[in-house]
């Protein structure tokens, strides 16, 4: 890692509207890219692991977009907010709870005061955990460009390992958002990781559940990363859970569902192929157990 | 270029700066504002951490401008008026500052922490410290002493944690804060990166990058033609000796005709600034034949393999060490029951949060020729005048960076001068050559100072490491559970130049029969030369190594033999009047029974169990002794020289320097020496200054290693005083200056059966861990110690010293490895290598032994290393008590864990980053 100027910016804009920022990747045609705490992308461009560029457009700090709303159907994330922010809001702590708790074990207190969920979730590297968390509560994301902004299931953004769709010569992901949970509803995560050199989970799994009064689950979101090139909605498993009632051996065949939707590998350094399987066989059921549980407290 | 305008310190800042700057660097280099640190530059260690409206952030990738319109606020704020902070006295009265290198960024994330608390109106909990220092590291203190002090600045009644040892004589045995840890405190401290000379330049080196070639050609005229370059240079340029090396001289300066680490050196420019040395270093060409690679010390021996250096008679042996006691085949003919086994230890890695600097200046520097105050009466510092050539570089070893500047430049050793600045951590990665020569060389080029600074990356990629070992290791014993033969044979992986390996496998080696009376031992140690990084001091020193392996097989034996494993260690621990491995009989001054027993006594408590089941997690308890030498031994000459002056004043009160140029790394050297020289003289230690490190005022302390500095400069400084304060009382009122050149008792070689040692320190450890039985993942709770140390001189810091360390090989243990494929560092960056957080802190209790050993000073014996080197043992043993699995590899893997305890296998081989098993070795050496 040198100092070297090829790893640096030339001009950091701080736009105050949307339009603004659009406006400037558009003049930078590419060589310009959107920051939001920059916890992410500068720490790569430090290493020289990313091709030079010319100008950060911060978000962070667009009136309107550094704040968490709640409206008749959604809570509602601006771009800037932090995952400090999201991990002490009383309304995701209990409307959303995976999110608050996927992002509560992102990094360590400085990173999650800058760093933003908008920007784990434009990074779409397969296990972003605010990004796993926030996918299996049905999260979708606006993107604005200058002609027209559009909302979008957020799992139709990953393009590759570290590549999104949003097009950064003309795109800004400005808001995200979730329907809350509900009553009879309940959400849960959990991340394995190992204390030496490797940031990346080994896995990281978030579930949303609908339970009716009888404990028929009645509806059902599973994420889970890295098990692929993107993050990944476990949609074989979901289908053996809903119409189901919800019980551990249920949960236990949900989790071989999973498996077989996926092939995991043994990584270098990060974790062996059956490591990867015990802690799915392990972990899923528990976390399909604690969003039950909640689920039921959710009961009016 | 564009405004900056922000609150920093609550001053209002208009800056025209560079968009492309980071807050760091606006706070470092635009506003002085030196107190905050750099440790990394990847948002990874925490130290740079600053309150932007008032919230913790990284400032090393926080955006300059991301800080415009907000309040900044750094450590410089704290103190007002001369004032205190309530956090600054806590952690100054509870030793929480060592090197100080992170403690500017703990202090702020802490601040924020009491106040978000204080807002809330909660009460701070030590969970909520571990979570807000999650990522802020430190790598000195091992957070308890830390923890402690925020507490207490919350406004708890928490007192600082003092061990208990004897009482104390009129200094000897008082608790005292480290000198300069108020400096630290408040930010003014100042690390080699925050000197700036009028005049400077900036320097930086061009690195092999590839394991093992031949060198063709290097082009250096693109760099030297690049605007803002003043000098590029190579092996071309070198006027004296173009090798270095701390006990054999192997290594480069700047290579010439190969390459044998992907560090090597070989070419260094001096520029404007860091960005065009930079550019510079892009421009140099270098065309290379590569050579095949020998990256593992046992395929090193082999006949066919490549060689490092190409002319050594011996190929790749740097040295076949050997420790021979009493008749092996008799021993092992006695015993009942034989344990043999093979461990494998890692290469780590130091990770001093401060990585490497030093600013060489040339002869005949004066300031206010380049536009900079000049103040005739300075002695050093940036508004003095230089005489000579100069290096101010944080060192382990100031006398002899002097001699091998020197060398180089073809000077005479006196016409060099080493400032030791501060050091923001060493534990022996600072011993060996890293910028000295080089930022030397181009000071004298240019006539210009000029500033040589690491990236931590570059810090991974060059400096020497602690040795990796394959150790077999068999164990006989008699069916009582005495030992009667222990043989042992280690390859150590000492990488492309020789370092300190011969010393580091030498003491692997005569310890390697453990803390034990053993009458029979035979120890066959191969030192190799590899293609990976050289391999040096690293606290320990060899003895962490070996200490693994001896204390695992301990454990089979007592298993074997049915035998408690506290018994064990009983029956053949070390004691006066035991003859050690190399013959050395004990006189004096060994406590490991003592040490034993207290550890015994603490954790049998009423509840005691040994093992244990809660839900899905088991924890068990696990134990290891060890010993370790004090000083240099081997029959190498341990002196140290220290100079006393004294300034008698009845009426203000009679103040003393003390001068020696020994390295303090945060260990606390000065305050120890102000209290040796306080007790002679009587006076308060408060009243002693001490000047280390600058070898035109200080005469030489000798290395710090070997934990030898309390001894032997304790020593040096205790008779010189005492000398002073003789001379006092014949002449009173007249100040006097007396030197003493202490040489610490003579010692014998190895192999002579004489004393290698002037005396050993010996502790007992034992660690409580918890296993998670779904993951395999291993968590230190508690560790109940105790450590034999002849005399507590000054029990605050010594208490830092046992926490830190223990702290250390929990790292050891569970979460560090250096990783290198065949000879190309994985390990290239800090988000690769994983010291122990607050996190990984166990509660710690220790008890102090004190059985002294006569010539120490007031029965001091060393100590820095001593508490680093058997928690990874206790650990092991205590997953293997709790699940049935060995570990004969660190660190540990909880894959690996998790699937022997399903498969319910009880020998793991592999550990985290290791990618074949453990290679065969042969007793005695033959393959």
């Amino acid at each position: 890692m040198t100092n070297s100027s090829a790893n640096r910016w030339q001009s950091y804009y701080t736009p105050k509207s949307v339009a603004e920022a659009v406006d400037t990747l558009q003049r930078y045609d590419g060589q310009a890219r959107v920051v939001g705490g920059g916890t992410d992308l500068l720490v790569e461009i430090r290493r020289g692991l990313h091709r030079p560029v010319e100008a950060l457009v911060d978000v962070s700090r667009i009136p309107g977009l550094d704040t968490i709303e709640v409206d008749d159907d959604h809570i509602v994330i601006g771009c800037g907010v932090t995952h400090s922010q999201i991990v002490r809001d009383a309304r995701i702590i209990e409307y959303g709870t995976c999110l608050s708790e996927s992002c509560s074990v992102i990094g360590g207190p400085q990173v999650r005061n800058v760093g933003t969920l908008a920007g784990n979730v434009a990074h779409a590297l397969p296990a972003g955990d605010g990004t796993i968390g926030l996918l299996a509560l049905g999260g979708e994301i606006e993107i604005a460009a200058a002609d027209a902004t559009r909302w979008i299931p957020m799992q139709e953004s990953f393009r590759a390992p570290g590549k999104s769709f949003i097009d950064r010569h003309r795109e800004v992901l400005t808001r995200l958002r979730f329907k809350p949970t509900g009553p009879r509803e309940g959400s849960a995560h959990h991340r394995v990781m190992r204390p030496q050199g490797l940031c990346l989970p080994i896995i990281s799994m978030a579930v949303r559940l609908k339970l009716e009064d009888d404990d028929t689950i009645s509806n059902a979101r599973i994420s889970m990363g890295p098990v692929g090139p993107v993050p990944f909605l476990a949609e074989a498993a979901m289908e053996v859970r809903v119409g189901n009632i919800a019980s551990s051996e249920l949960f236990d065949k949900t989790a071989e569902a999973a498996l077989a939707s996926v092939t995991l590998r043994s990584s270098k350094y990060r974790a062996s192929q059956e490591y990867r399987e015990r802690m799915v066989r392990t972990f899923l059921p528990a976390i399909l157990k604690r969003a039950s549980e909640r689920s039921r407290g959710a009961r009016l | 270029m564009s405004r900056l305008r922000m609150t920093v310190n609550g001053r209002p800042v208009d800056l025209d700066v560079p968009e492309s700057r980071y807050l760091s660097e606006v706070l470092r280099k635009d506003l002085q504002l030196t107190g905050t640190k750099i440790g990394c530059n990847e948002a990874e260690c925490g130290i740079c951490t600053v309150l932007v409206d008032g919230t913790p952030v990284v400032s090393c990738v926080y955006p300059a401008f991301k800080a415009n319109g907000t309040q900044v606020e750094t450590i410089e704020n704290l103190s007002q008026d001369g004032e205190l902070h309530a956090l600054q006295q806590a952690f100054l009265d509870h030793g929480a500052v060592q090197c100080g290198i992170c403690t500017p960024g703990v202090i702020m994330t802490a601040k924020a922490l009491i106040e978000e608390k204080k807002a809330a109106g909660e009460v701070l909990t030590e969970e909520h410290i571990a979570v807000a220092l999650k990522d802020t590291f430190c790598r000195c203190t091992g957070y308890q002493s830390i923890s402690r002090a925020i507490l207490l600045a919350s406004g708890q009644d928490v007192p600082p944690l003092i061990p208990v040892s004897q009482p104390a004589s009129h200094s000897i045995g008082k608790p005292m804060p480290n000198l300069q840890a108020r400096d630290k405190i408040t930010g003014e401290a100042r690390f080699t990166d925050d000197y700036r000379f009028a005049g400077m330049l900036y320097a930086r080196t061009k690195r092999a990058n590839i394991p093992h070639a031949r060198i063709l050609s290097i082009d250096t005229s693109a760099a030297r033609d690049l605007a803002g370059v003043h000098a590029v240079l190579t092996h071309e340029d070198i006027p004296g000796r173009n090798l270095h090396g701390v006990f054999i001289t192997d290594w480069p300066v700047l290579c010439a005709d190969k390459v044998r680490y992907a560090g090597d050196a070989i070419a260094i420019v001096a520029a404007d600034s860091e960005e065009v040395a930079a550019a510079a270093l892009d421009l140099i060409a270098v065309d290379y034949e590569k050579l095949p690679i020998v990256s593992d010390a046992i395929d090193a021996a082999k006949p066919d393999s490549p060689l490092v250096h190409e002319d050594r008679a011996e190929g790749n042996l740097l040295k076949h060490i050997k420790v021979i006691k009493g008749d092996i085949a008799a021993g092992f003919a006695e015993a009942d029951t034989i344990i043999d086994q093979t461990y494998r230890t890692p290469a780590t890695e130091h990770m001093f949060l401060e990585p490497e600097c030093s600013i060489g200046v040339p002869a005949g520097y004066s300031p206010e020729n380049f536009g900079g105050i000049c103040d005739a009466a300075a002695a050093r510092g940036e508004t003095a005048r230089h005489d000579k050539t100069t290096v101010y570089v944080g060192s382990q070893i100031p006398y002899g960076d002097r001699d091998q500047v020197a060398a180089t430049l073809g000077l005479e050793p006196e016409s060099v001068r080493i400032v030791a600045t501060l050091m923001g951590g060493g534990f022996g990665g600072k011993e060996d050559i890293t910028g000295q020569i080089h930022a030397a060389l181009l000071a004298e080029k240019t006539q210009r100072p000029v500033k040589m600074l690491y990236s931590r990356q570059e810090s991974l990629l060059v400096h020497p490491k602690r040795h990796a070992t394959v150790i077999r290791i068999r164990t006989g014993a008699t069916r009582d559970g005495k030992l009667t033969a222990v043989e042992a044979t280690l390859y150590g992986d000492g990488g492309a130049y020789a370092s300190l390996s011969e010393k580091v496998l030498t003491r692997a080696s005569t310890h390697a029969a453990g803390p034990y009376d053993v009458p029979n031992v035979k120890v066959d140690c191969f030192a190799m030369y590899t293609n990976n990084a050289p391999s040096g001091a690293f606290r320990g020193f060899g003895v962490t190594q070996s200490c693994f392996a001896v204390e695992s097989n301990m454990d089979r034996l007592a298993e074997q033999l049915e035998l408690d494993v506290i018994e064990i260690r009983r029956i053949n621990a070390l004691d006066v009047g035991s003859v050690t491995s190399t013959g050395q009989v004990l006189r004096e001054s060994a406590g490991l029974q003592e040490c034993i027993d207290l550890v015994e006594q603490d954790m049998r408590d009423d509840s005691f169990r040994w093992t244990w089941e809660e839900g899905n997690k088991r924890f068990a308890w696990g134990l290891a002794v060890a010993y370790k030498n004090t000083g240099l031994g081997g029959g190498a000459p341990d002196k140290a020289s220290a100079e006393v002056e004294v300034w008698p004043d009845d009426s203000k009160g009679t103040t003393a320097e003390v001068r020696i140029s020994s390295a303090e790394m945060g260990q606390g050297l000065p305050a120890v020496l102000a209290a040796c020289a306080a007790e002679e003289l009587g006076i308060k230690a408060s009243a002693v200054n001490v000047l280390l490190g600058d070898t035109d005022f200080c005469p030489d302390g000798g290395p710090t290693t070997a934990s030898r500095q309390t001894y032997v400069s304790g020593n040096a400084v205790r008779l010189a005083a005492a000398d002073a304060a003789a001379r006092l009382e014949a002449e009173p009122g007249t100040p006097v200056v007396v030197r003493h050149d202490y040489m610490a008792p003579e010692t014998k070689p190895l192999g002579s059966g004489g004393d290698m040692h002037v005396a050993f320190s010996y502790c007992a450890q034992a660690a409580l861990c918890e296993i998670d039985m779904d993951t395999g993942e291993v968590s230190v709770k508690k560790i109940i110690a105790a450590h034999d140390v002849g005399r507590a001189i000054n029990p605050l810091t010594l208490q830092g010293q046992i926490e830190g360390g223990i702290v250390m090989c929990i790292g050891y243990t569970l979460t560090e490895h250096y990783i290198q494929e065949d000879g190309v560092p994985w390990t290239d960056v800090l988000a690769r290598y994983k010291i122990p957080s607050i996190r990984h802190t166990p509660e710690i209790s220790n008890r102090i032994v004190e059985h002294q050993t006569s010539a120490g000073p007031y029965g001091a014996k060393g100590v820095g290393e001593l508490p680093s080197i058997p928690t990874s043992a206790a650990i092991t043993n205590a997953i293997y008590r709790a699940t049935g699995v060995r570990m004969r590899s660190l660190p540990v893997d909880q894959d690996e864990l998790l699937r022997a305890m399903r498969e319910q296998n009880t020998e793991v081989e592999m550990a985290w980053g290791d990618r074949k098993p453990i290679p065969k070795v042969a007793l005695g050496g033959e393959q």
